[in-house]
């Protein structure tokens, strides 16, 4: 399976990651190059397998439904960069 | 003693105790020591305060008769590890300026054992690399040296790691391991780094790289040092869900050399095309010292290796473009500046394009492309199969009666930096390709130095274990570190 530079171009976006127009050709060739080498696993006779699912064959754990943690506004915005009055601030996101 | 920051943990612990040596000063010895090895490249964030305060307090436990194995013993500690109040960026642009306020599961602890922290250390960026040279800090410099002065990578992407413990920065350090990022570097550089079961360490407060496959590990100069480290890591976790609940034994107890009575398994899948032959006798050598020691040698098979890389290539990536979605501008990190006509999309794609560096954009682009709808099925769902094939080879073989597995830990010694500069990603990902499968079934595996390459560079073993049986590991790796009695250091260049 070989990419395109429509398909990069998606990716890239699905991905949000911003790729220049005149980058896409590269960037194709080089998603294809790695996925010619994941085509190998067609090889596999895989009729009947399960997916791994759980690396362990372990149930996850439950716990009561209750707060263990936080109240820590001030030092999780610490890291923001940009707060305000307690909030993270973003540019307008509706129109 | 002169340099006290060569000593192995186990003999400063007994040095500490009898009072021979002062925590304070070995600790200062191991600070000065990185102080003076700017040019390895391994230190991200060097953290004097803490480690003198950490100190101190070991100094006084010790005095009181309160002193657990680790007390008052330097490490280094990878940068993808969360310590409060450090930097902690995983070798990335976008977390520039980060600083955790909480300390990971790992490394509280170490410090609750009374280990001190020399600082934070090198690696590939959010550790999707084998050769360091990914990280936003530069690559990390092998203390060893081939012929002539190329300076060569100490692998990754715990290549910061490798490199202070082999130049005797730090008694041992913390590794993680998703692909090979333990064992890898610590061949590459003479030191002992295990990769443990997939739940025996808690994964908390580590950034994420792909959950299914990362474990954290010690990087130490000996065997029994990396079982010593390894218990004080190791235990359940209620904050990480996959953390197992179960005991940790005492590995270094279990640290005998004798190996009557045990079958080790050599997976002939793993002689591998163009293997250089200084490997194949190294490999044959590492046999006949485990039948020495006692061990049975037995063939076995495991049919499905050869899928494993192309596997771990489909399965890695997707977990990393889901975990590395939080990387957005928003909420930590590094922002990209807009234009005042753009939005939120043009804020992330940018923070994210500008943050990222190539091979982690690249990584991230073909997870999505594995997990995006129409390809799924083809790609990620195929390779979740083919994983479950790939366990099932060693449970059987484990069934058969094998305890222990033996093959060399990478396909060469370490290369030089910039060797790989114009190669293929995908021939950068080959030196994977004795260790990823250990990952995909979730078992624990130990690089140990087991000899000099022709050009005098350390070259490792691999030994992979059942699963929870690190102890049985640890001692077939011991029987190994006794056999060969490997003992070169790198001479001090930098």
């Amino acid at each position: 399976m070989s990419i395109d530079k429509d398909t990069a171009r998606r990716v890239a976006h699905l991905a949000r990651i911003e790729v220049a127009e005149a980058d896409l050709d590269h960037l194709a060739g080089e998603l294809s190059a790695i996925l010619g080498f994941m085509e190998e696993l067609r090889a596999v006779d895989i009729d009947g397998v399960e997916p791994m699912t759980s690396v362990t064959p372990m149930r996850l754990p439950w716990r009561e439904d209750v707060v263990t943690d936080g109240g820590d506004a001030a030092r999780v915005l610490a890291n923001a960069p940009a707060a305000r009055d307690g909030f993270f601030t973003v540019p307008k996101v509706v129109e | 003693m002169t340099d006290l920051a060569s000593l192995t943990i186990a003999e400063a612990r007994d040095g500490l105790r009898s009072g021979a040596i002062g925590a304070v000063e070995l600790t200062d010895a191991c600070l000065a020591a990185a102080e003076g090895a700017a040019a390895l490249n391994a230190v991200t964030a060097r953290t004097p305060d803490l480690a003198r305060a950490q100190a101190a307090a070991a100094a006084a436990r010790l005095k009181a008769g309160d002193a657990p194995d680790l007390c008052g013993i330097p490490l280094g500690i990878k940068d993808l590890f969360c310590v409060d109040g450090v930097p902690a960026q995983a070798a990335s642009r976008i977390l520039e300026g980060f600083r955790p306020p909480y300390e990971s599961t790992v490394t509280a602890r170490l410090w609750d054992a009374g280990a001190t922290c020399i600082g934070k250390l090198n690696m590939d960026e959010f550790a999707m690399g084998s050769s360091n040279e990914t990280s936003v800090y530069g690559p990390a410099i092998s203390p060893w040296r081939a012929a002539g002065d190329a300076a060569l990578t100490p692998g990754g992407s715990s290549g910061g790691s490798a490199a202070a413990v082999a130049a005797d920065l730090c008694l041992g350090a913390t590794g993680t391991d998703t692909g090979g990022s333990i064992r890898q570097p610590a061949a590459f550089t003479g030191i002992v780094g295990v990769k443990p079961t997939y739940g025996r360490v808690s994964r908390w407060g580590i950034v994420a790289f792909a959950s299914s496959l990362d474990q954290a590990g010690p990087m130490t100069k000996s065997v029994r040092d990396a079982a010593i480290m390894l218990k004080a890591m190791a235990g359940h976790d209620p904050k990480d869900s996959t953390s197992a609940p179960h005991a940790v034994p005492d590995f270094e107890a279990a640290l005998t050399g004798d190996l009557r009575g045990r079958k080790i398994g050599i997976p002939r899948e793993y002689r591998v095309d163009g293997m250089p032959a200084e490997i194949e006798a190294l490999w044959q050598r590492g046999a006949e010292m485990l039948k020495a020691a006692g061990a049975e040698i037995v063939d076995i098979s495991l049919p499905h290796t050869r899928y494993a890389l192309p596997a771990y290539y489909v399965i890695a990536p997707a977990e990393a473009s889901s975990n590395l979605a939080r990387y957005d501008g928003v909420r930590y990190g590094r922002r990209a500046k807009i234009g005042p006509n753009e939005g939120i999309t043009a804020l992330y794609e940018r923070t994210r394009a500008e943050g990222f560096g190539p091979e982690v954009r690249r990584r991230i682009m073909i997870g999505t492309y594995v997990l995006s709808a129409g390809y799924y099925d083809a790609y990620y769902l195929r390779a979740q199969k083919v994983r479950t094939l790939i366990k099932r080879d060693f449970e059987q073989a484990f069934d058969a009666g094998v305890d222990a597995i033996l093959t060399p830990a990478t396909p060469s010694a370490a290369f030089g930096i910039g060797a790989m500069a114009n190669a293929d990603p995908v021939e950068m990902y080959l030196n994977d390709v004795f260790t990823v499968t250990v990952n995909l079934a979730g078992l624990p595996g130990a690089a140990v130095p087991a000899g000099l390459s022709a050009q005098g560079l350390p070259l490792g073993l691999q030994v992979i274990g059942r699963p929870w049986g690190e102890a049985e590991m640890l001692d077939v790796a011991f029987a190994i570190e006794q056999a060969s009695g490997f003992a070169a250091k790198p001479a001090k260049w930098w």
